[in-house]
């Protein structure tokens, strides 16, 4: 599915954040992504969303090397990959249903079709009651439930995570790490990137650690 | 029995999904937010760069039709001038001086200019109440000429010297020379002064559309983000700054327009006033003409269209840089 051989990825002239990572993440897989804080995991999820390009290494999206990909290929390998950002990115005008509706919209889909859909969505994560709210109204909790549900209203066949966890209670917490697990045991792939040894221990999943810029997995 | 309710219901359906076709799903929130500080700022920057350039439009076209008027004025018409000559009967030469313009091609009229109006023209130097008998004072024949196909007006020179004692022929050539050239640069210097209002304009709606743009990145990245593919992303965008830069660029068209209309409409509320008569001698009627009508509206359309254009460059410009950041190249 994403496939990385000895990335390597600096900002600027300063020091490889990331070193020689290589890793593989396959269809139906689950794993935490952890470490230290400036570790590199949030720059390690941007390259597996694509938003970043490797300085060196090979990485390889859906079996296509993303280093020669074209941009009209971009957004159909991106529609396949949920993305939970830590700092949501909802879009302010839009209430939580037209946000959570969005990756639905930009595909053309007619609003009849997904309406029930996107209201379902939002029930069970908790925001059947702030459905029509604008994000500025919403908690950082309900603004991390609703990117969640953006990131999921596709389907995606990858969900990217970075700390989905960190603006909630812990009740919450464990209800939405119950959600990635019934959405992995549905078929999707999941990377958490988190920091909270806590909700680690509560899935026994594969655990990629970094440290220094190097990626230690531990199946 | 025809439903009226019903009928008006689809009725506003239809208008419903043909406002929706022109400007985007209306049933939704605008993927761009509607107005916002830096987007009535972009608006008004349009309005005042349109309202100027259609203004300068208007006075080029105005010098141009005022610069042609002068030129076809001044050349549809020659003179025939008679120095009194001893034991001649200035009645007679005059006569004689008209029959022979006329019997040339391109000639179209002649006119005497009679005693009554020679001493009127004479009156500013010499005053009321002269007889004009007492003084040796030429006398004058104003020969209408054809534009389309003037006469010889060598010709013409070399016969009345000739046959008409004291005669002279003044095609107005040096007049007619001066103000063409008068007439060109000033309209060279409209165009040039023209020139660079358009250029400021594009180089300003340019500047302020991408500073409006700047403040939706974080929307082209989300849509971006969520797989939108670059036209759909542009789409938004450009339909958006298109109708921004429209409703601007109207006010500052409309302004223009209703000053050019305010003028003419004062022109020919005080035509026999001296204010007016100044005006008329410098502008002409102050009419505007179609050209200047035509170029307002075309300023309106190409500065909507440059807006439209320049939003769609940034927004494609803006997803090449997020699709190609490398670690190396971006800043963090």
């Amino acid at each position: 599915m994403i496939r990385f051989e000895n990335v390597g990825l600096r900002y600027g002239m300063g020091p490889e954040v990331l070193r020689d990572v290589s890793l593989h993440i396959s269809p139906r897989s689950f794993q935490f992504l952890t470490g230290p804080s400036g570790a590199g995991k949030t720059s390690l999820l941007r390259l597996l969303f694509m938003t970043l390009k490797p300085t060196r290494g090979l990485i390889t999206v859906f079996g296509k090397d993303i280093a020669t990909i074209s941009s009209k290929e971009m957004p159909l390998l991106r529609r396949r990959i949920g993305v939970v950002f830590q700092d949501f990115r909802l879009l302010d005008h839009m209430t939580t249903y037209q946000n959570v509706a969005l990756p639905l919209r930009v595909r053309g889909k007619e609003e009849a079709t997904y309406r029930a859909e996107v209201e379902e969505l939002l029930h069970w994560v908790g925001l059947g009651e702030r459905m029509h709210v604008l994000p500025p109204v919403l908690s950082g909790g309900e603004k991390q439930r609703a990117a969640i549900a953006r990131a999921l209203i596709d389907q995606p066949e990858i969900l990217l995570a970075d700390e989905p966890t960190g603006n909630v209670d812990p009740p919450l917490a464990r209800r939405l790490l119950r959600l990635f697990g019934e959405l992995n045991r549905s078929g999707t792939a999941v990377v958490i990137a988190t920091h909270d040894l806590t909700l680690m221990d509560q899935i026994n999943a594969r655990r990629m650690i970094l440290d220094q810029g190097r990626l230690d997995i531990y199946d | 029995m025809i439903d009226a309710d019903r009928l008006k219901e689809q009725a506003l359906v239809l208008i419903d999904r043909a406002i929706g076709l022109v400007r985007g799903n209306s049933s939704q929130a605008p993927i761009v937010p509607a107005g916002n500080v830096v987007g009535h700022a972009l608006m008004i920057v349009i309005a005042i760069m349109t309202f100027l350039a259609c203004l300068t439009i208007g006075a080029v076209s105005l010098v141009q039709s005022t610069a042609a008027t002068w030129q076809s004025q001044i050349s549809t018409e020659a003179t025939i001038q008679i120095r009194p000559v001893e034991g001649q009967d200035m009645e007679a030469l005059l006569n004689q001086a008209s029959t022979i313009a006329q019997g040339f091609s391109g000639v179209i009229s002649t006119r005497i200019i009679d005693r009554a109006a020679t001493a009127r023209l004479l009156e500013p130097w010499l005053g009321t109440g002269l007889d004009i008998d007492e003084l040796p004072v030429p006398r004058l024949v104003v020969v209408t000429l054809d534009e389309a196909s003037p006469p010889d007006f060598a010709a013409i020179r070399s016969a009345l010297v000739k046959d008409v004692p004291g005669a002279s022929f003044d095609d107005h050539r040096t007049w007619v020379d001066r103000l063409v050239s008068m007439a060109r640069s000033t309209v060279l210097i409209g165009m040039a002064v023209l020139g660079l209002v358009i250029a400021a304009t594009v180089l300003t709606v340019i500047f302020a559309t991408r500073g409006a743009m700047a403040g939706n990145e974080h929307i082209i990245e989300v849509l971006h983000f969520i797989g939108a593919e670059q036209k759909f992303v542009a789409r938004q965008f450009e339909r958006h700054f298109f109708w921004t830069a429209l409703k601007g660029a109207l006010c500052g068209g409309a302004l223009a327009m209703i000053i050019f209309l305010g003028f003419a409409w004062w022109s020919s509320r005080n035509l026999a006033t001296p204010e007016a008569d100044q005006a008329t001698a410098l502008f002409g009627n102050f009419s505007i003409g179609s050209g200047g009508y035509s170029g307002v509206v075309l300023i309106i359309l190409a500065v909507s269209v440059l807006t439209m254009i320049t939003t769609r460059m940034t927004v494609i410009a803006h997803l090449r840089q997020v699709d190609g950041r490398t670690g190396d190249s971006h800043e963090n």
